[in-house]
């Protein structure tokens, strides 16, 4: 089977939006209908986005990390979300395990919401339906497109390749051995919803030096100097050491 | 939780309704076993069961105001197999129509005897039509209450103890609503349904503090690390992605002081509990029928407190996200 999920790395976000900005301009542009913006620039604008950055800093000053942290539907394997719509509007595609919200069916009770740990559905003010990240159903699958940008807009957008895009299920894909080689994991693992989208960690790279490869332990003289090259008729022990 | 008041409006009328139900059904039973004098079908039964109508009514029309699209709401009844909101949506309106099958059995006299125990217990259409009646009304209680245990993330949810409150509750508000209609309609049944009201409300006022108890003492399970997944014992949120409100922070969040909360716990504790306790007792033994009207408008004031306080105390893992501008 397959499911289609994000990879998002935060070792490499810098929490530029755009991929919130990139998301909006697709999604407010399709056939499914706009996203609202309530008074866009009024006192107290708001509106429904299916993508937010958010920051957080980790640790006390001066020890702190700013992790910028990107938030869209984790299209869960085992959604919670899904069982509780009276309607049957919100379901999860067999084929491709993304969840979506039929906006006809939709009767706007916010019941799914509530049903969602992660916050990840937002009510559209003007239709007056549930609408979440559709993971660009209509962009995957476009073959208008060109097959190199068939991809969710929030992952083309990305400046720094912190989004990737594929098939969890497939083990050789590009997001199975990035999960798996680099650490991903899911958010709240405690509630049991199986998120499809991962999230890679901070990651330090460090190098350890111990202190006899800095000093050559085996120059008891501490003479610093070239060996002496050995006469190139003399025996070695391999082409390694015949310098 | 943002407490919403179409359904602080449809889980109190409702519960209403179906306890003074309860108590006109309860009265037939025990008047079929000759425990009680039997009451008149129009001015009793059927007036009672119209009254229960339109606190149903009332409760159904309040729910078509939390939705976006109420003209899509027969839609609701689709999934039922898997959503107690779904399965509420079909109990509800069933719930009503049997309701108004057994008020019009008794208002049109067509109470026809079905079998007979013995020389003087007889059993009724009305009788089977009620029983039926009854097993719906648990049904509904079951469904109203079960809408919020079943979500897992609402802690203060999640327990067997929300479907009996509500059940609890609405029975003990629909005995004090049958006791102050008894006093006008049927005097002889006023000291049955004061003495059930009573007992209910003691009983609702005892699961009712094992709820707020049990919710004092609740150990998150998410945090702020699990929610982002950043193992740190400080971490703390800087942005939340936008400076205007959104969905997210108005639907999850009271935007209430604790001591506003505070006060509307001890408001309801004491509307819904002694107060109407004191009314129905004071009302009963010194005979004034007022009191028990009084009793109940209390009681219901007080549960229009209790639910919105039900609703405010929830506490949504989402809100993890939503901490700073």
């Amino acid at each position: 089977m397959t499911q289609l999920a994000l990879v998002i790395d935060l070792n490499v976000c810098v929490g530029c939006h755009a991929c919130v900005t990139s998301c909006k301009e697709w999604n407010t542009s399709g056939t499914a209908g706009y996203l609202t913006d309530e008074r866009p620039y009024g006192e107290d604008p708001t509106g429904t986005f299916f993508n937010r950055v958010q920051t957080f800093e980790v640790g006390e000053f001066p020890h702190t990390e700013t992790v910028h942290f990107p938030k869209s539907c984790l299209h869960c394997e085992d959604p919670p979300c899904v069982p509780v719509c009276p309607t049957g509007a919100s379901y999860k595609r067999y084929q491709d395990g993304i969840v979506l919200v039929d906006y006809d069916k939709c009767i706007g009770c916010k019941y799914c919401s509530w049903a969602c740990p992660y916050g990840m559905r937002e009510v559209d003010e003007h239709q007056k339906v549930m609408k979440k990240c559709t993971l660009c159903v209509d962009r995957v699958y476009d073959e208008n497109l060109p097959p190199a940008e068939r991809k969710p807009a929030c992952v083309m957008a990305c400046p720094t390749n912190a989004r990737l895009f594929g098939d969890v299920h497939d083990p050789d894909s590009e997001v199975s051995v990035a999960i798996r080689e680099q650490g991903g994991y899911p958010l709240m693992p405690e509630w049991g919803t199986k998120p499809a989208n991962h999230y890679l960690p901070r990651r330090k790279t460090r190098v350890t030096i111990h202190e006899d490869e800095l000093i050559r332990a085996d120059n008891p003289l501490k003479k610093e100097r070239r060996e002496p090259r050995p006469d190139i008729s003399e025996p070695s022990l391999d082409d390694v050491t015949s310098w | 939780m943002n407490p919403a008041f179409s359904v602080i409006f449809l889980t109190t009328l409702s519960g209403v309704g179906q306890g003074l139900f309860l108590s006109l059904f309860t009265g037939q039973v025990y008047s079929t076993i000759n425990l009680l004098p039997a009451q008149h079908p129009v001015h009793f039964y059927a007036l009672g069961s119209l009254l229960a109508l339109v606190f149903l009514a009332s409760a159904l029309l309040a729910s078509f105001f939390h939705l976006g699209r109420p003209e899509r709401g027969w839609r609701a009844a689709a999934r039922w197999r898997t959503s107690w909101l779904s399965r509420e949506v079909i109990v509800l309106p069933a719930f009503m129509g049997a309701v108004f099958v057994y008020g019009a059995l008794f208002y049109l006299g067509w109470n026809i005897p079905l079998l007979t125990i013995g020389s003087d217990v007889v059993i009724s259409l009305t009788l089977v039509v009620g029983a039926v009646t009854a097993v719906l009304c648990f049904a509904l209680f079951i469904c109203t209450g079960m809408i919020y245990a079943c979500i897992k993330f609402f802690q203060e949810w999640a327990t067997p103890l929300t479907v009996v409150n509500y059940l609890l509750l609405g029975t003990a508000s629909g005995f004090t609503l049958a006791t102050a209609f008894s006093a006008y309609n049927a005097p002889a049944l006023v000291d049955f349904f004061g003495a059930w009201a009573i007992i209910l409300t003691i009983a609702a006022l005892i699961t009712r503090t094992a709820s707020l108890v049990r919710n004092s003492r609740i150990e998150y399970k998410s945090s702020v690390q699990t929610a982002i997944g950043v193992r740190h014992s400080k971490v703390v949120q800087k942005s939340q992605g936008f400076m205007g409100g959104s969905f997210n922070t108005r639907e999850f969040f009271h935007h209430k002081s604790e001591g506003f909360l505070a006060l509307v716990k001890w408001t309801f504790l004491v509307l819904v509990f002694p107060l109407p306790i004191l009314f129905l007792a004071v009302g009963l033994s010194a005979g004034h029928d007022s009191l028990l009207v009084i009793a109940f408008v209390s009681q219901y004031l007080g549960l229009l407190a209790e639910r919105w306080f039900f609703f405010a105390q929830a506490n949504h893992p989402q809100n993890l996200y939503y901490q700073t501008v």
